[in-house]
Formats: structure tokens, C-alpha cells, sequence
């Protein structure tokens, strides 16, 4: 036995980066996991497993979320973004350019999750503070930069984003 | 393109190599690679800190029939992973010394099934008692490895020391500790291992060193060299924590690929990665100075011990640079260093950026607040007193021939900091206040490249190939993870072959296809590997110049057709270069005397800080970083190391505590152990000096442990400060800052009642 209750793989349909997908997995699988392992989307890392370091985070209906928390069936219907959907035809997002230009990525290992922290932050507050952007990304672990240069591209990206 | 037309490639901020895949989540790590019919790995620790094994019990309820079981009997060649002793054993064979010391391997298909498996074994044992501290070891209650605990020690003698105490105006003695360090990389230790009789043994891994792996392999398996590949893949950090760790994975992965005939593949998950890996040495380091009326040090004694953990792996080399960096950057003409490594029974501690240094700076760095304040002169003139000077000699009498002036850079560093306007501002502000606020410094410097005769000993290799269509590609073992190997090795090549960035790749590390460059370690990449690219691309402009193409003033479109015509014509068009060591290097490894290094870094750091006491809590306001590092070939690069690594320090002075329980890390999760988050942390402002280096490519030094040395000690330093508390122990988490403040406290209420007389 695996448990008390037995449960049954079943059908979970979401969108990913545009495209409706439907999964067969168990109800409780982590959405990293079906991400990772059922869609072959690898670009969200495990770090912690725990909700601390931010490594797997994507977008959900907009909201950044740590995929190694959600249970895929809380994914049902919904809308997810991961890095592998950020660059359009081969065209990098303004995001991505600012985290190449400024040294914004080291070792790359948080970089998926924090150019979506990033993203998100910018959709929130297009022209955020030294302190919010301090705030904004303090759910994502970077042991690599000590940060600075990951602000430095966050204020890039925003003045890239920026309507001229 | 001539020399005049070409703009500079070094020292421009050309973009990371592989940066696009890393910001697109294209980059392949170990966990996102699956290989047909690939099985799960898991591994069955010791629950003990020491004793014998008695019995190993497969437990009820799990069909074992569908499982690849490996133990110690499985392993073909010995027993150990082979580094520098091979005292460690790589699945522990009748006995334990640590907790989590590996014992059994298991692999299936199913990664939940695998998880019930290793709970379902359970080890019985004859526990035997434990040593868990450097004190413990050296009491000797019980002898837990050799014959007196000790994997390692150094003497090192300059001067005389017996005769520098009479004339001293002053004595002054200290004793500092600094606790254990995790890596934290982000990415877990990870390996996939895959076997057949034929080919051998084939691993990929997250790891900084492939050769070091390959050398281990081939004596655990038995196999000769041609028979283990090791491919590195893109690596998620490693701060020395891939250093040799990466040997043990490799060796549990390619057991059980080999029992089961498919390919295995096992990754850490947080947990384990930190109960089980290697982490910095905890230190204690003792000062005993003799210094003039004026603050000139004499001479004097420093005892320098690290706490090993249970088997000897990389022990005596961190002490090696422990001990040679315990006089830190000042002249010292009389002084007598011991170092010691000491064995305990908790995991292995091993490489950490800084790799001993950090411990015995800190201590250093420290004693120097500590000695001001007892000479009655400020940290800043007691420090430039003493500073070594170009043509004195360091501890281990190396005449200093950098043209170092470390006066100036303290000068520089104050003036940055606005050091001493704020520490006069600060003095009267918080008098009345519960917020103080104070200003700290450290003074220090970081030896380049392996130590001594070592890089003699490495012999390293470097290679560029040219190929058809131009491409230029760099051929090392030297890993990326993060600090920028694959983009500054490029730039030297390009710089040198005077052709675009572009136009150079680095080849995956892979010891079927790159030669042996030497471990990525020690901060010796840019400096000692660069030089070897930069004479390898020499040797192949030479060999295409004989060929016929334009000596000094050929186009990028010459240099592609020269590449294409030598290739058709000859095969193949690869240049190599081998280390050679400067004719006027001189090392005793005996008495540790001599060259330690080929150049150093050198720095001085300032830290701003806040202490609330209401709450107990320091915050850095500040923090200056301002070094000499040589030519800086990537200046955002650069700076990221710097950053990078005055952000692990402020976690090893203010945050990251290992809670020890019995010899097992009790706060194994990013939960329990905290490092810095991006609210956590100062401006970090970097600032560099550019004095060259005749040794390294293009004058470029090491860089990237130097800035894992300065600032435990800096903030030390300004919460001294701040607040008068002598903090001498790191990590000073708030509770560690009540607990000095109350035990203070008591001790002059002692004082002054009377109830503790002499």
C-alpha cells in the first residue's frame, strides 16, 4: 500500500507559455515536477523543495508562485508562464537582455526563476524603487552575484521596457 | 586587423559566454538530462556519529528483487575516493565515523519507490563514543584517526621569536573562532553515471574538477584511464563545494550503473545535500604579539587549528593556506605559525572559497582592532605601521615583489568610506542612542594560484584548436560555474589570435576531448590557465603564420581562410601549452619557506554598520570593497566576483550558523539556515586598483577568493565600534550578540561587587 487512500492519475488541463496542454499525473504531483518531467520544460530548478529559494518559480495566472508548492491540480484551467516562453522568435525579452548586459547571471542556476520574479515585478511596478526592486526579489535565492548586478539589471530592464 | 584597429577585447565587458542559454533556461544541468532506461539512485546513511556495524537490515514490505542494492563488497578496485590519503572509504565497509557517512546504495526506476527503500534499511550498530570539537580531538579521550587525531601540521619559523618578549612594550594575546560555512550553491550536488564492459565508465556531473573525478574513478573501479570519461555539465555554483565532493557521487552513481547495467542518476535533494556535504572548516586561531611603544610588531606566536571532520580529504591543503595567510598583508621580522588540521567525527569539511584563509584572516584582522586599541593608536594607523612594503618578506620569508602600496589603498578605502568623519559623526550620535553605529576595517591579501611547488606538481595543460570554418575553440578541463571561466578564457584567446569574440568557443569539459588544465580551484583560472591559452593561441598564430598567413597584420576573413587551408591540407590544427614555473621560484616544503605564491591580491575593506540593541541585530549600512587584483579582463565579471563574494561573507559574519548535534548538521534547510536575501544586504560598492602582474595573462591576478577574506572581520571590527563588545566568534547571529553582551555584563558586575576576586 501507498497510504491510506489510493489515489488515481487523472487529467489535468492548463495552458503553458500559450499552448493548452493536458497532463495525465497524479492530483498531487508537484507542478515542477509535470513541468520538468511530463512537458519537458526544465528550465525551472529545484533548489530547495521548500518554498525558500525561489529556483522553480513561474508564473500562474500572472502571479509568481514556487512550482515545488503547487499540486498540479491547483494548476487546473490555469495560465502558466515559464522561461522557456519569455523569448519570442528567437528575440530575447527585455528581461533577458538586461540580465546578459548587466551580469545579471552567474552560475544560471536561479536565473529562470529570477527573470520571472523580474517580469512580474515590472508588470506590478513599472518603475520600481532601489527598495522595491530590494523587496520584489527577496523570494529568490541568488548565491552567486550578492544581488547588486541583478538590481543593476532590473533598473535596465525597466528603462528597456519603458515606453519612449 | 592590426593591433592599432583592434578594440580591446580584454578588459572590455564582452557578454557571457553562455550566458543566452542561461538567461533563456536552455542550459543542460545534470538534473535536466534523462538517458534511455535511466534508474534513480539513493543512498543509506550512518544515523551515528561513530561505531562498528553489526548488521544492515533490509526491511518487510518492499519487494528488494525489484532493486539495484550496491555495499562495499559491490566495488571493484579499493575502497576509498582517492584525493590526497586515501583514508576515506566510499561506502563505509564494518564501521562509521561520521553521521551520514554512506553505507548502502539502492537504485530503481521509480523515484517514490526508491525514497520507501532507504527508509526500509536500517543499520545496526556497536556505537563507540564520538569527538565533535577541535578541543575534544586534541584531548585525545579517544584516538579516532592515526595515531593522534592530527591529519596534519606546519611549523613555520622566521626570525626569533624567543627573543622579541623582552623588548616588547606590550603583549598582546587573542583567541578567535569561526564556525562551519555551507556552499549553498543552489544546485545540488548531482551525477548520472553510465557503464559497459566495453566503454568503461561514463559520469556527468555538476563538479569543478573532471580530472580530479577521473583519477578517482580509476581507482575505485579499477579501470585504466581510457576506460572513465567524466563530462562536466553546466554547474549550478560550487564554491570549492564541487571540489571533491563531486568523487564520492560519481563513484555511488557509477556503482550502481554498473550492478544494474543502466544508467544511473542521482541528485541531492537540499536535506541531504547539506547534512552530508563538505562545508568550511570551523577554526580557532590564538595570536600572541609582541609590539613597540609605537605599534610596530615585533614578533609573535600564532597557533592556528581546523577542525577536519572525519576523514583527511583536502584538510591539510586548506591548512597549508591557513597557515601561510595567519600573518595576513603586515611585516612581521621574528614570528613562529603552527597550523594543525584535527580530526572529528562529523562529515568531512573541505574546499570553500578561500579555503583556510578566511579563518585565519579573521583571527589576524581582528588581533590588529585588538592591538590598536591596547597601543592606544586607531585601527587605520596601527594597520599602516605594519603593512609589508615591496622588498620585505612575508611570513614564510618570500621577498614581496608586487608593487604593492597598501598605504595608499587604505587611504583610498577611508577616503571612499568617508571612514573617519563617520566614526567621529558616529561616537557622538549614538552615545544616547539605542541604535550605535560604527566603522570597521580589515586589511588582507590572497595568494594566487596553487601554493608553493603545487602548480610545478599540476603540470597543466591548455589547448586552443583551430577549425575549418575559423572558429577558434579554447580546449581546458577549467570548469564554469558561474565566475566567468568560459568568457574570459575566449577573451584572452580572441585577444591573442587578434580575432572577434565571436569567433571563439570554449569546448565542454570532457576528459576524452580537453587536456588536464589543473583543478578549477584556488583562484588560478584567469591567471594560471589564461597564461597557458594565452601561449597555447601564440603557438597556433605562429604555426598558421608559418603557413603562410600575414604575421602581423591579417583580417578576420585571412585568419578563417588560413584555418580552413591548414585543416584540409594536415587534419587538424591544435596548439597546446604546459606550465612552466618561473626560474626564479623557490619552495621548501619541508620548512615551509619560500615563494607561497606566484603574486597576490591585496585589499582593504570598510564596513558601516548599525546595532540595534533593542533587538540585538547588526545591519550593515555600508560596505566598501576596494582591491588590487592585477589587469581586470572583464570588469563586470570582476566585479560580480566581488560581490558575489562579500555577500557570502557578510552571511559567514552575521547569518549562516551550522547548529551541530552529536556531529550531524541539525539545521539542514534553507529554512533553518539562512543566507543572504536581496533585503538583506548593504550597497556593496567595488572599486579596483590596477598595479599588473607579470605572471598572469595580461597582467590579471586571482580574484575570486579574495573577497570570502575581509569582511567577517570588517563588520567585526565596526560592531567592536559600535558598541565596545570584543565579538571574537562568527558567525554573531543576534542571540550570539546577547549572550556576549550578558556574559559582559556579568563580568564587570562581577568587578564591581566584588563576588569574583582574583
Amino acid at each position: 500500500m501507498d497510504g491510506a487512500v489510493s489515489i488515481a492519475k487523472c487529467d489535468v488541463t492548463f495552458t503553458v507559455n500559450d499552448e493548452l496542454r493536458t497532463v495525465h499525473v497524479f492530483p498531487m504531483a508537484r507542478l515542477l515536477d509535470v513541468l520538468r518531467n511530463e512537458l519537458g520544460l526544465s528550465g525551472a530548478k529545484e533548489g530547495c523543495g521548500e518554498g525558500e529559494c525561489g529556483s522553480c518559480a513561474v508564473l500562474m495566472d500572472g502571479v509568481l508562485v514556487n512550482s515545488c508548492l503547487v499540486p498540479v491540480l491547483q494548476a487546473s484551467d490555469a495560465s502558466i508562464a515559464t522561461i522557456e516562453g519569455l523569448a519570442k522568435d528567437g528575440q530575447l525579452h527585455p528581461v533577458q537582455q538586461a540580465f546578459l548586459a548587466c551580469g545579471g547571471a552567474q552560475c544560471g542556476i536561479c536565473t529562470p526563476g529570477m527573470i520571472l520574479a523580474t517580469v512580474e515585478l515590472l508588470e506590478r511596478i513599472p518603475a520600481p524603487t532601489p527598495d522595491e526592486i530590494c523587496e520584489g526579489l527577496s523570494g529568490n535565492l541568488c548565491r552567486c552575484t550578492g544581488y547588486m548586478q541583478i538590481f543593476k539589471a532590473v533598473a535596465d530592464a525597466a528603462q528597456r521596457i519603458a515606453p519612449r | 586587423m592590426s593591433d592599432a584597429e583592434q578594440p580591446k577585447i580584454v578588459g572590455a565587458s564582452v557578454a557571457r559566454k553562455e550566458g543566452r542559454d542561461k538567461v533563456t533556461g536552455r542550459a543542460r544541468y545534470v538534473d535536466d538530462m534523462t538517458l534511455p532506461g535511466m534508474l534513480h539512485g539513493g543512498t543509506v546513511r550512518s544515523s551515528i556519529a561513530r561505531g562498528k556495524i553489526k548488521s544492515i537490515r533490509f526491511g518487510p514490505h518492499i519487494n528488494w528483487n525489484e532493486y539495484v542494492v550496491v555495499t562495499a563488497k559491490d566495488i571493484p578496485g579499493k575502497n576509498c575516493i582517492a584525493l590526497i590519503l586515501d583514508d576515506q572509504p566510499c561506502l563505509a565497509d564494518g564501521a562509521v565515523n561520521h553521521p551520514e557517512e554512506p553505507a548502502v546504495l539502492l537504485a530503481h526506476a521509480d523515484r517514490h519507490k526508491l525514497w520507501k527503500a532507504i527508509d526500509a534499511v536500517s543499520i545496526e550498530y556497536d556505537e563507540l563514543p564520538a569527538i565533535e570539537t577541535i578541543r575534544e580531538s586534541e584531548e585525545q579521550r579517544e584516538i579516532i584517526w592515526g595515531t593522534n587525531n592530527t591529519f596534519k601540521t606546519f611549523l613555520m619559523e622566521k626570525g626569533d621569536v624567543e627573543a622579541v618578549w623582552a623588548g616588547a612594550a606590550h603583549v598582546v594575546e587573542g583567541e578567535y573562532f569561526t564556525g562551519a560555512q555551507e556552499q549553498l550553491y543552489i544546485e545540488n550536488n548531482g551525477m548520472i553515471a553510465a557503464f559497459d564492459a566495453r566503454d568503461g565508465l561514463t559520469v556527468w556531473g555538476s563538479l569543478q574538477c573532471p580530472y580530479y573525478v577521473h583519477k578517482a574513478m580509476m581507482k575505485l573501479f579499477a579501470l585504466p584511464e581510457e576506460k572513465v570519461r567524466v563530462v562536466q555539465m553546466e554547474t549550478g555554483g560550487a564554491f570549492g563545494g564541487k571540489e571533491e565532493y563531486p568523487s564520492m557521487l560519481a563513484g555511488h552513481a557509477g556503482l550502481l550503473a554498473m550492478k544494474s547495467g543502466q544508467p544511473v542518476k542521482m541528485i541531492y535533494d537540499r536535506m541531504e545535500d547539506m547534512a552530508a556535504t563538505t562545508k568550511r572548516h570551523p577554526s580557532r586561531t590564538r595570536h600572541r604579539t609582541a609590539v613597540s611603544a609605537e605599534g610596530k610588531i615585533l614578533g609573535g606566536e600564532i597557533d592556528f587549528a581546523i577542525d577536519g571532520g572525519a576523514y583527511a580529504t583536502l584538510s591539510s591543503v586548506v591548512l597549508s593556506r591557513g597557515t601561510i595567510h595567519a600573518g595576513g598583508a603586515y611585516h612581521w621580522p621574528s614570528v613562529r605559525i603552527r597550523g594543525k588540521a584535527m580530526a572529528t567525527n562529523t562529515p568531512p569539511h573541505g574546499a570553500f572559497r578561500g579555503f583556510g584563509a578566511p579563518q585565519s584572516l579573521f583571527a589576524m584582522e581582528r588581533h590588529m582592532d585588538h592591538i590598536a586599541r591596547v597601543v592606544g593608536l586607531s585601527p587605520a594607523e596601527i594597520r599602516r605601521r605594519n603593512f609589508l612594503q615591496p622588498g620585505q618578506t612575508t611570513t614564510t620569508q618570500q621577498k614581496v615583489s608586487d608593487e604593492v602600496n597598501l598605504g595608499y589603498l587604505l587611504d583610498r578605502a577611508l577616503e571612499i568610506s568617508d571612514y573617519d568623519a563617520k566614526r567621529e559623526r558616529f561616537a557622538a550620535e549614538t552615545f544616547s542612542s539605542t541604535k550605535k553605529r560604527g566603522m570597521g576595517m580589515a586589511a588582507f591579501l590572497h595568494g594566487a594560484g596553487f601554493t608553493g611547488s603545487g602548480e610545478r606538481y599540476l603540470d597543466s595543460v591548455a589547448g586552443v584548436e583551430g577549425c575549418a570554418d575559423g572558429t577558434v575553440r579554447v580546449l581546458v578541463s577549467s570548469t564554469e560555474f558561474g565566475q566567468g571561466t568560459n568568457t574570459v578564457l575566449c577573451q584572452i584567446a580572441a585577444e591573442t589570435l587578434h580575432i572577434p569574440y565571436e569567433s571563439v568557443v570554449i569546448a565542454q569539459p570532457d576528459t576524452t576531448a580537453v587536456p588536464n588544465s589543473g583543478p578549477t580551484v584556488a583562484s588560478r583560472t584567469v591567471m594560471v590557465v589564461g597564461k597557458l591559452v594565452h601561449s597555447a593561441a601564440l603557438g597556433l598564430k605562429q604555426t598558421l603564420v608559418a603557413a603562410g598567413l600575414p604575421g602581423e597584420a591579417y583580417t578576420a576573413e585571412q585568419f578563417r581562410a588560413a584555418c580552413g587551408t591548414f585543416v584540409a591540407a594536415r587534419g587538424a590544427l591544435k596548439s597546446y601549452a604546459r606550465y612552466q614555473a618561473p626560474p626564479d621560484v623557490y619552495w621548501d616544503d619541508e620548512k615551509y619557506r619560500g615563494e607561497a605564491y606566484a603574486t597576490y591580491a591585496w585589499a582593504v575593506y570598510i564596513a558601516e554598520v548599525t546595532v540595534d540593541l533593542p533587538t540585538y541585530s547588526v545591519e550593515i549600512n555600508d560596505f566598501v570593497a576596494l582591491q588590487e587584483v592585477g589587469k581586470v579582463l572583464n570588469p563586470i565579471l570582476g566585479e560580480g566576483q566581488i560581490v558575489g563574494g562579500v555577500a557570502q561573507a557578510i552571511g559567514y559574519a552575521l547569518y549562516e550558523k551550522v547548529v551541530w548535534d552529536h556531529g550531524r548538521m541539525r539545521n539542514n534547510q534553507m529554512t533553518n539556515y539562512i543566507m543572504p536575501t536581496s533585503s538583506d544586504l548593504p550597497p556593496i560598492r567595488v572599486y579596483f586598483e590596477e598595479f599588473g602582474n607579470p605572471h598572469g595573462a595580461y597582467g590579471a591576478k586571482g580574484i575570486g577568493e579574495l573577497p570570502m577574506d575581509g569582511p567577517a572581520p570588517a563588520i567585526m571590527n565596526a560592531v567592536e565600534d559600535a558598541t565596545g563588545m570584543r565579538c571574537n566568534t562568527i558567525p554573531l547571529l543576534p542571540e550570539d550578540l546577547f549572550a556576549a553582551m550578558k556574559a559582559n555584563r556579568e563580568e564587570r558586575l562581577a568587578e564591581v561587587t566584588g563576588t569574583q576576586g582574583p
